[in-house]
């Protein structure tokens, strides 16, 4: 016979093991959410399984080669034309997944006294850092933005998004964009291929996920006549942008707020 | 029951088409948002957030303040309070449907918004927030729905309601806790990253909702032969007191870190609220008043003869109102957005549409308010002749 503080101790923890197992489940179908897994991988038990091969991808901008140009659009130009970027010609409302800056506001804080002249006017390019930890796709309460496990790519689904502008409130590159109005009159040449945006949707830079899925670099890599933009997998040693990151002086933005991005700035 | 709140005198009446009328513009307002977007407001890519969200902050403030009459009068059985704890449910019911307003006409996609139950995503603080807001009204209506009737029907309250109400208690206080939670987690923002924000929200909801109630008993007194009692309004004095006094401490523990570590990111804030940053000192003067309100609260109610007469006390609760309304619907919402990330000082201020659909929402808030109020006292048998 068991007395009644053992029976209410008995049924307390049946309870509590059962809730937290349902969150354990929830949590696992929500972090395996898009990530295709083979029936024999599944079969395992869960600590055999490898870990699955795959790839990061990640930039490196050598800013020696693109401050030969300071006036230069081209990449910018490239990209949003490609993704039917409206031009507002409105600073407030801007929408933009590529852009320059000067260098002291896209390391704002590193700079200091005696650097090098002009340095901080030098126009810098930023995008999305696709985050390791990024702190937007954290804060979604819809999941319509989130890190793509098979390649870091931080996705973004224009039809999910409710428009609370949470994601923009949390990342620390001012690299996300809300289309305060209706973005479609503002397009200059209407690209059939991309789909166009509605008002009220955040929007930004997605390492042009749907080139890569055909094999080919993204519009800026390519449009960069300085090869200024280097594109690859840092997961694979070989990669061109690995090599050039083992060799140079890099740096990330804002390194100490632990998101740990993936594009990085070849210092002159 | 609900019926009650439709026989009135024609200023009763004249009340209410005077706050139809507000709705309405701000109705107008709001459709014109819905059709050609937030574009029509301050908010840009730099501040993203604005108005809305502060008015959303500071009434999530004003509703959790009801625990400050259920607390004493259920946990304490405080019997003072027995009067006034309806009064104080009401207001928070109709300060969460403000809040969830507040939200919702601050949505790009309004019509998607139940993408947040479709797709429940517990590492956002949006979601857990939803959970408190709802769970909270929930709760107050259901309360103060099941207290009001056995008082109408001459019986207590039913056993089973009690356990609910004790509930109700750390639920206030997680509400409150929630909506802080939605800043203080965010790197990209020092502004708001600091420990005391959620104690800070409390304190300072725990000073202005009080207020707003002894303000509230007195407005009820003298249209209707409905009276607090000198005792009750004397002890949400004291609470007001106490509350202001520590939400005061507060601010000045988060102005000791960030002047005296001299961190750049975390003074230049500060900065702009008080001083101003950039040859942009829009928020300045407001700030000024603020903290002139909070030192005239301060003087009026820690000196008790102050805080027991009437009129200086109700001046005192009109300055504990102003001052955290300054600094929870102005002030702190929008220096977390300046400067930005890279450093910039952004511009804000809310445009005539942003503020008449705000106007328009604590309209609809007002209006729920009276006819609840009217509920009450018609229940009592309290109206005026």
């Amino acid at each position: 016979m068991i007395n009644r503080k053992e029976f209410l101790k008995a049924a307390g923890c049946a309870a509590l093991a059962a809730v937290t197992g349902r969150w354990a489940a929830a949590a696992e179908t929500a972090s395996k959410a898009g990530r295709p897994q083979s029936a024999e991988e599944a079969a395992r038990p869960r600590h055999e399984r490898r870990p699955r091969a795959s790839r990061q991808w990640g930039m490196a901008v050598d800013l020696r080669k693109c401050w030969k140009d300071e006036g230069c659009r081209d990449c910018i130009a490239a990209c949003h034309q490609e993704h039917n970027v409206p031009d507002l010609g409105n600073p407030k409302e801007e929408v933009k997944w590529i852009w320059k800056e000067p260098f002291e506001h896209a390391f704002h804080g590193e700079g200091h006294d005696f650097e090098k002249a002009g340095l901080g006017d030098l126009p810098t390019p930023l995008l999305c850092n696709h985050c390791e930890k990024p702190a937007c796709a954290k804060v979604c309460p819809t999941k319509a933005t989130w890190r793509r496990e098979e390649d870091g790519i931080v996705m973004m689904d224009w039809h999910r998004c409710i428009g609370c502008r949470y994601c923009i409130v949390a990342c620390p590159y001012g690299s996300r964009s809300f289309n305060w109005r209706d973005p479609r009159p503002f397009i200059k040449k209407v690209r059939a291929e991309f789909p166009t945006r509605t008002r009220g949707v955040v929007e930004k830079c997605t390492f042009c996920e749907e080139r890569l899925a055909q094999g080919k670099p993204p519009a800026c890599v390519e449009a960069c006549k300085a090869k200024a933009l280097v594109f690859g997998d840092l997961s694979d040693e070989g990669s061109e942008v690995r090599k050039l990151l083992k060799s140079n002086f890099s740096l990330v933005r804002k390194p100490g707020l632990g998101t740990r991005p993936k594009v990085y700035y070849l210092a002159p | 029951m609900l019926e009650k709140a439709l026989l009135g005198g024609w200023k009763y009446w004249l009340w209410i088409l005077g706050l139809l009328a507000v709705c309405l513009i701000g109705g107008l307002c709001y459709l014109w948002q819905f059709n050609v977007g937030l574009g029509i407001t301050g908010l840009g890519r730099d501040v993203a957030w604005g108005f809305y969200i502060a008015q959303f902050t500071f009434l999530v403030g004003v509703a959790a303040s009801a625990v400050m009459v259920v607390l004493p009068y259920y946990l304490h059985d405080y019997k003072e309070f027995g009067k006034i704890t309806i009064l104080g449910e009401c207001l928070a019911v109709s300060a969460i449907i403000m809040c969830v307003s507040f939200i919702l006409v601050d949505m790009g996609q309004p019509l998607r918004l139940m993408n947040i139950m479709l797709h429940p995503t517990p590492n956002s603080m949006i979601f857990w927030d939803v959970i408190a807001l709802n769970g909270y009204l929930a709760l107050n209506a259901l309360i103060g729905y099941v207290t009001l009737s056995a008082e109408r029907n001459g019986v207590p309250p039913p056993a089973w309601i009690k356990p609910i109400i004790i509930l109700s208690i750390p639920w206030a206080v997680s509400i409150h806790t929630v909506t802080a939670f939605l800043y203080a987690g965010l790197a990209a923002r020092p502004f708001w990253l600091t420990a005391v924000l959620a104690p800070r929200f409390l304190a300072s909801a725990f000073a202005s909702g009080p207020a707003i109630l002894i303000l509230l008993c007195m407005v009820i007194k003298r249209v209707s032969r409905f009276d607090a009692g000198s005792v009750a309004v004397g002890k949400l004095a004291v609470i007001a007191t106490y509350a202001m006094v520590v939400n005061v401490f507060f601010v000045l523990m988060e102005l000791f870190t960030a002047i005296y570590s001299g961190m750049p990111e975390h003074i230049s804030h500060f900065q702009y609220l008080f001083a101003g940053l950039g040859g942009d000192a829009t928020l300045v003067p407001w700030m000024r008043v603020s903290v002139a309100l909070a030192v005239l609260a301060l003087a009026l109610l820690l000196n008790p003869g102050t805080r027991r007469r009437e009129w200086t006390l109700s001046v005192a609760c009109l300055a504990i109102f102003g001052s955290i309304w300054i600094d929870k619907g102005l002030g702190m919402v929008v220096t977390g957005f300046i400067p930005t990330p890279l450093g910039r000082v952004a511009k804000y201020w809310p445009t005539a549409p942003e503020l008449m659909i705000s106007l328009g929402v604590y309209a609809a808030g007002l209006l729920l308010l009276t006819a609840f109020y009217k509920i009450v006292l018609s229940v009592r048998g309290e109206t005026a002749a």
